[in-house]
């Protein structure tokens, strides 16, 4: 079963990172990734710039509008996303309190529908 | 040979009395067989749609065929067999390929045993435990879900519990039902180095049903009872399932010490009688008894302490006391203490205070309750104000007293708990 775990945080927070937390994040997130791949679990998984580089897209009655900035105004922020492979949901929060973004924001563990037929 | 046609004689001769056998054998072995065919079928609706298909066979052939000899056995193997016919029926009726595989799979996994013994049963009954009470659910869904598949009891029942519809209340379980497929919420005890933290999730479930009918106990509501009686017999089972487990122990030994006392929580008009005034020949003294053995097992328990174990000692010092001069109240202080550090809830620092006015007074206990109030934790709570208003009472000061009681009132909502406050305010 595949599972997209959606890495949330205030981006106020990571920003005020100092640069010495920011390369001890850094380095615990190549770990984390390393290991999940070792362990056959990982399938994809990002980082994103943030929300101040989104745009939002809408088609209405056939016309494209194209706005600044992220869907929805929220105290956490979408930064990065890991979709992996778990056995059930016991195994995927696991997988998710190991994200080291969970220790500052949350993990949103949302599981993937199967592929269509 | 002889046997069985000598048991057919039996039941068609009984007739009546035959299926009132059964009707008691379904009674006892619901839960079990649920729990079994939810782990062979993986699927909650699918298992309870088998048990029904295989209850009703059992009605059709047991008066008929004699009975067997391990209904519980029987009626797994009959409900597996019927899962497999349905799941073989939709799949011909969809012909999907996929589906197809899958059913064959499906098939095979549920292999012959359904002779499992004692241990294996009781195995199930815990993993279902442990799926209905699973965090990921949300903590209205735990309780329902619960009550509607470890308990037996009826969607209308919880329903009635919940004061919802039978609609909302269906509309809910089957929201929790999907969740726990379609997230893939696995049927398995947990991992040992999360158990802790899921039996508290479990023992929360637990207590909530007990609450749920506990609290409302001024009503005379029969789901009310039910739901106390309920939770005491799932404490039980969990006794049963993990034993000499502190927390189950405390768990079980508090709702029997709490309800023991239900007769005389209430007076005939209805009105709350404290602790205190309580008459104690209502007591029930078999839980009573009971429920102090348990504490002391508890206590005996090494490991983490666990606050149902340190309510239970409370609970214990209470009933063991014959009056409110008798009881140890030092010690009950000295309990909330642990229980704070354990957790801080304002509920529990309102009852440390009120230990507290018993042994240095109400000026000390209304700095406490004052200093409670001043976090801005619980301003709305009616029983704040009602503690406050006893201490000022206490302390001879009769119109900060009527205030603090008045505001009290404003925000009760148990009719009993009304009268009672606003025969405080008459009294001042």
């Amino acid at each position: 079963m595949n599972y997209l775990l959606l890495i949330y945080s205030n981006e106020a927070d990571v920003q005020g990172l100092g640069e010495t937390e920011l390369k001890k994040m850094m380095g615990e997130y190549t770990e984390f990734t390393k290991s999940i791949v070792q362990a056959g679990h990982f399938k994809a998984g990002d980082r994103l710039r943030p929300v101040s580089t989104a745009s939002t897209v809408r088609v209405r009655n056939g016309k494209t509008a194209i706005t600044d900035g992220p869907f929805a105004e929220t105290r956490e922020q979408l930064g990065g996303y890991y979709l992996i492979e778990a056995k059930n949901l016991d195994e995927a929060t696991a997988i998710a309190a190991r994200i080291p973004g969970a220790k500052i924001g949350s993990i949103e563990v949302r599981p993937v529908w199967p592929p269509m037929n | 040979m002889a046997a069985d046609e000598l048991k057919t004689a039996a039941i068609c001769g009984m007739g009546a009395g035959a299926a009132g056998q059964i009707e008691e054998i379904f009674r006892r072995e619901a839960g079990r067989v649920l729990a079994t065919l939810i782990r062979l079928l993986g699927d909650f609706d699918l298992a309870e749609e088998a048990r029904q298909d295989a209850f009703a066979a059992a009605i059709e052939q047991w008066p008929r065929q004699g009975m067997p000899d391990n209904p519980r056995a029987w009626l797994i193997s009959a409900g597996r067999n019927k899962a497999i016919d349905r799941i073989r029926r939709e799949v011909f009726f969809r012909e999907k390929i996929a589906d197809r595989e899958l059913a064959t799979a499906q098939a095979d996994v549920l292999g012959d045993d359904c002779q499992a013994d004692e241990a294996i049963f009781g195995d199930d009954r815990l993993r279902l435990i442990f799926t209905c009470c699973h965090p990921a659910l949300n903590d209205e869904a735990q309780i329902a879900l619960t009550l509607r598949e470890v308990c037996g009891l009826s969607t209308q029942a919880v329903a009635r519990a919940f004061l919802v519809t039978e609609e909302t209340m269906a509309q809910r379980l089957v929201r929790a039902k999907r969740k726990i497929r379609e997230a893939a919420i696995p049927y398995e005890t947990p991992d040992p180095s999360v158990f802790d933290q899921r039996i508290d999730g479990v023992l929360a479930v637990v207590y909530g049903v007990f609450t749920e009918g506990y609290a409302a106990t001024a009503g005379t509501r029969l789901i009310d009872v039910e739901l106390c009686v309920e939770a005491i017999r799932l404490g039980r089972l969990l006794d049963v399932l993990l034993p000499n487990n502190q927390g189950v122990l405390g768990l079980l030994a508090l709702m029997l010490l709490h309800d023991a006392r239900r007769a005389s929580r209430v007076s005939d008009a209805g009105d709350v009688v404290l602790l205190d005034d309580q008459d104690r020949s209502q007591w029930d003294q078999d839980e009573i008894s009971e429920g102090l053995a348990l504490v002391d097992k508890s206590l005996g328990v090494r490991g983490q302490v666990s606050p149902y174990a340190v309510q239970a000692a409370i609970a214990a010092l209470h009933v063991r006391a014959n009056d409110k001069q008798a009881t140890d109240w030092p010690q009950i202080v000295g309990l909330y203490e642990v229980l704070l550090r354990l957790q801080p809830t304002p509920v529990i620092e309102l009852n440390h205070a009120v230990a507290v006015s018993m042994v240095d007074g109400a000026a000390r206990a209304l700095d406490l309750v004052d200093s409670l109030a001043a976090r801005g934790k619980v301003t709305q709570y009616h029983l704040l104000h009602a503690a406050r208003g006893r201490f000022l009472e206490q302390l001879g000061r009769a119109e900060e007293a009527r205030e603090a009681y008045t505001t009290a009132l404003k925000t009760a909502t148990l009719d009993p708990e009304r009268r009672f406050l606003a025969a405080r305010i008459a009294r001042i």
